[in-house]
């Protein structure tokens, strides 16, 4: 179940694009996050929700302000559900020859 | 690999189908805490003001020192925080490390964790970004399937 809301969470760009942007620099308020894309304040609450409901997102209040943290937990959930058992060496051994190619090119 | 600038404020969560007294244990208890963090030994009295303390699983080195500053079973741990295994982390000031726990429902408890006061301490910050993640999936994995996650 937990999977579940993981998968659908990451299955949109612009959620993906958020969780970026809090990874490049955490604990950050829905004006900033807003501010850096062409959305409407309900639609970046939206998606954020989605993200929060997903445990992606975790939200503390410091003073007025709600700031959001990337919760890299239920990721590390699925690598090590998913990718450790099946994969890991495998995909390390492609993942790492993606980034070279694409690097050099 | 896109660079990474650490945070001074880390902000953790998980859900673990386990009871508050039971999660309380994994963190507290160095025969739960060899199991999932990094095989290291958890110590100390659990007063406020007593010593916390990680050692190697032989007991050869000490992983980590700090101290207690808050401590109310099972809901609340709260101790400083220094990472003695590598000599960039050591020679940084204490951090701090906040374990929050709290009843969800249905038999499942909700852990929160919170590294911060880490902007003195880039490196501590750096080395530490993705290794509580680690930590806090092999505690759930434990507590859930009575097993250390593999490798």
């Amino acid at each position: 179940m937990d999977d579940d809301h993981v998968s659908r969470a990451l299955a949109d760009p612009t959620r993906r694009y958020l969780l970026d942007r809090l990874f490049e620099r955490d604990g950050r308020t829905l004006t900033e996050l807003e501010s850096e894309l062409e959305m409407t304040r309900f639609g970046v609450m939206k998606h954020l929700r989605v993200l929060e409901a997903a445990g992606l997102v975790v939200t503390r209040r410091s003073g007025r302000e709600k700031l959001h943290f990337l919760n890299p937990v239920p990721i590390r959930l699925i690598h090590d559900r998913w990718i450790t058992k099946y994969a890991e060496h495998r995909v390390a051994a492609l993942a790492n020859l993606k980034t070279e190619l694409e690097e050099s090119a | 690999m896109s660079t990474m600038t650490a945070q001074a404020t880390q902000v953790y969560s998980v859900f673990v189908r386990a009871t508050p007294e039971q999660l309380w244990d994994a963190i507290t208890k160095p025969e739960f805490t060899s199991k999932y963090f990094y095989g290291s030994l958890i110590e100390s009295t659990w007063e406020q003001g007593a010593p916390y303390a990680g050692w190697a699983g032989d007991r050869s080195q000490q992983y980590v020192d700090g101290e207690i500053i808050e401590v109310s079973p099972p809901q609340k741990l709260v101790t400083t925080w220094r990472a003695l295994y590598d000599p960039e982390t050591a020679a940084e000031p204490f951090s701090r490390v906040t374990w929050e726990i709290e009843p969800a429902g249905n038999g499942v408890t909700k852990l929160t964790f919170v590294h911060d006061e880490l902007e003195a301490s880039p490196k501590t910050a750096e080395n530490v970004a993705g290794g509580w993640s680690f930590v806090l999936s092999g505690l759930k994995t434990l507590l859930e399937t009575g097993e250390p996650l593999a490798g």
